[in-house]
């Protein structure tokens, strides 16, 4: 009995070192090795405007051209979101948004969708949820990663890696303005899939435009020849700020400005589509 | 046991720091200097020049002999409503605002429920000549106007929350979202012993200062230094923290936090997160938290603005775990009787929070030989509309 404890220990800390990383066959891997440029990532929140439009949203976007998916999961106090996303989760709350029912709406999306899926949300929910029963949820599903900002790196090593590794789920890592280089040096090292670069000194929201300050972070981030690929987010929202932050990196994120074309009258799949074609006409 | 915070920002299995990564160079610049910054012969001797002289420390301790007739035992008051702007609050904010002094900040941000951390740090701007943004629901800024007119008086800006629940929960969410705006200049004063590590443990510091002094004090007026028991109120829980701090270690002193039940622990109108609450993270600290089972976060509700927090402080939640305190609940309707005996028994009208540890010791068996150490975190003038409604007059 007490032979097979300790060889079953020597035999996963032979696999550690073999690996860099178990997680194989993500989409997210397979997307950033076929397209080196462009990538337009867009986020929504779930619920929102509709408690079952979750479907429709994302269906229309794979439509539209979008690469990646980042489907929020909304939060009673999120505390990195500006006014637009705010506003987006306190209604899908009192829609009736939840977890458990986003994973019902997410019932068989692999069927009809291939791009990468990320859920992107606050860890209280999770830790609600029971951590390793939402890792495996999403895995069942085909969610290919999390981004959970209130998940700093330290933790995450400790307590969730091994976790969402087992579903085969990235966990994505945000950078910003202030990140110092060791810093960026740890978050690269520990990351897989792509870096987060929050685009500045912000909560999420819509900009116009990309000031000299952004440029050089941007710029600088480029030199550095990380390992990971990069996508900027927070403050992109027109054709304009897409194609800027897609000099800097492999793509860009649009999420509050995304979610502010979907308030209002109108028919959905057309606000969506107008918005996707207005941001990149030739995809 | 200790019942300290650790090295890595935990009490058991209580607190850590869940920052946003847009949060961590100002929260790694305060971890990595706070505890030198305290410890420097500088600090100290403005820190201990100001209490004195400007809050008007030590507070008394003071002997309640009407109140110890009615309750058949031995009452004593540590008299934190005597403090300069009417609470214990000001005890941490002249800390922290030394402490972003040498940090080299010139913007000071806070968050504010009763509106009394507000006032205390808007105080302790003014008199450091720093720009102060005072976050605070926009529930909180009609039912505490009266600290609100005084914080604009002393140049500070309030700015009122509208989004979620508009009380001390969101006043929070705002203030971090402005520090997640001004990660560089600014620097981020926390009313009570909670958000992420090092502030519980830094809060708790500042106001142990009330322990300190209650140990002297009890000794010189009893001959004793240790008294039966602690009474505190608990909201976030920094006056609780204050004035358990130096009796944590002896086991001997029992340590009683009193939590705001609202309308009652079986309706959904309570603040009493230890009773009610369940683990969880919030506000970047992981304690116990109302919360629905979907983890959303439910609105907290008191008649007293400064104790309607959904969360409770790391420290509290270790010591409720591991049995060293015991954290009971009195509702709005035993608080505001409480306010009354203790107004016509000893002439102190205290503040509504405050009053719930007056309203706790109606639940406490309390022996004739007992001393027993009530905080009065602070004066009711903030409440006397609430007051005046109640009494018809
Ligand atoms: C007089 C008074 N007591 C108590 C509190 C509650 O805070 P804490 O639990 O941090 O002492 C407040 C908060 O505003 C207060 O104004």
């Amino acid at each position: 009995m007490k032979y097979l404890p300790s060889l079953s220990l020597t035999l996963r800390g032979r696999f550690r070192g073999g690996f860099t990383s178990k997680i194989m066959n993500n989409r997210i891997n397979k997307l950033f090795q076929e397209k080196k440029e462009g990538i337009l990532s867009v986020y929504f929140t779930a619920g929102y405007p509709e408690l079952n439009d979750t479907r429709t949203i994302i269906e229309e976007l794979v439509k539209n051209g979008v690469d990646l998916i980042e489907i929020g999961m909304p939060f009673s106090d999120p505390v990195a979101d500006g006014p637009v996303i705010q506003q987006s989760s306190l209604v899908a709350l009192q829609n009736g948004m939840s977890v458990k029912k986003l994973f019902e709406q997410l019932h068989n999306i692999r069927q009809s969708v291939d791009i990468p899926l990320i859920l992107m949300g606050y860890l209280n929910p999770v830790i609600q949820y029971g951590v390793e029963a939402f890792c495996q949820k999403c895995n069942e599903i085909g969610i290919d990663g999390l981004i959970i900002p209130d998940l700093p790196p330290s933790v995450y090593e400790e307590d969730y890696k091994a976790i969402f590794e087992a579903s085969n789920l990235h966990n994505i890592f945000l950078i910003t303005p202030q990140t110092d280089d060791e810093r960026l040096r740890e978050i690269d090292e520990k990351s897989t899939g792509f870096i987060y670069m929050v685009s500045s000194n912000a909560t999420t929201g819509a900009k116009t435009s990309v000031n000299q300050f952004q440029k050089e972070y941007f710029g600088r981030i480029r030199s550095k020849n990380l390992k990971n690929p990069r996508l900027i987010g927070f403050g992109i929202s027109n054709a304009e700020t897409f194609a800027e932050a897609c000099q800097f990196a492999s793509g860009a994120i649009i999420g509050s400005a995304f979610v502010k074309c979907l308030e209002g009258d109108g028919k959905l799949v057309q606000k969506i589509s107008g918005f996707i074609h207005s941001i990149a006409t030739k995809s | 046991m200790s019942y300290q915070v650790n090295e890595k920002g935990y009490y058991g299995e209580f607190g850590g720091a869940y920052i946003p990564e847009m949060m961590r160079p100002n929260i790694e610049e305060l971890r990595t200097n706070y505890m030198r910054i305290i410890n420097s012969y500088n600090f100290r001797q403005d820190y201990i020049s100001l209490l004195k002289n400007y809050v008007g420390r030590p507070s008394p301790l003071y002997y309640a002999k009407r109140m110890s007739e009615h309750y058949q035992s031995h009452i004593y008051l540590k008299r934190e409503d005597c403090n300069h702007t009417g609470s214990h609050k000001i005890n941490n904010t002249i800390g922290q605002i030394l402490l972003a002094k040498e940090l080299g900040k010139t913007r000071i941000i806070a968050e504010t429920g009763a509106g009394q951390h507000g006032l205390a740090t808007a105080t302790v701007c003014a008199l450091m000549g720093m720009k102060c943004i005072v976050y605070m629901g926009a529930i909180d800024v009609e039912r505490q106007a009266p600290n609100v007119k005084k914080m604009r008086m002393l140049g500070a800006e309030v700015v009122p929350v509208e989004s979620g629940s508009k009380t001390l929960k969101d006043a929070t969410n705002g203030a971090m979202r402005d520090w997640i705006n001004n990660p560089v200049d600014t620097f981020y004063i926390i009313g009570s012993t909670m958000g992420p590590h090092p502030y519980p443990d830094m809060v708790a510091r500042f106001q142990s200062v009330i322990s300190e002094e209650i140990r002297w004090q009890l000794d010189e007026q009893a001959g004793r230094e240790k008294p039966t028991r602690v009474v505190a109120c608990v909201g976030g829980g920094s006056n609780a923290a204050g004035a358990f701090y130096h009796f944590i270690d002896d086991e001997d002193v029992e340590l009683i936090g009193v939590e705001a039940a609202g309308k009652g622990v079986d309706t959904h109108e309570t603040a009493a997160t230890i009773t009610k609450g369940t683990v969880g993270v919030l506000h970047s600290f992981r304690s116990y938290v109302l919360q629905d089972e979907d983890g959303q976060i439910n609105e907290a509700y008191s008649i007293s603005a400064g104790l309607d927090y959904p969360g409770i402080g790391p420290m509290h939640a270790n010591l409720h775990k591991t049995d060293r305190a015991k954290y009971i609940w009195a509702t709005d309707e035993e608080v505001l009787k409480a306010v009354m005996l203790l107004t016509q028994k000893e002439g102190i009208i205290p503040a509504l929070e405050s009053a719930h540890a007056l309203a706790g010791l109606e639940k406490i068996s309390l022996k004739p030989e007992d001393i027993t150490v009530v905080n009065i975190s602070g004066r009711g003038d903030k409440d006397m509309e609430t007051y005046l409604n109640y009494l018809g007059y």
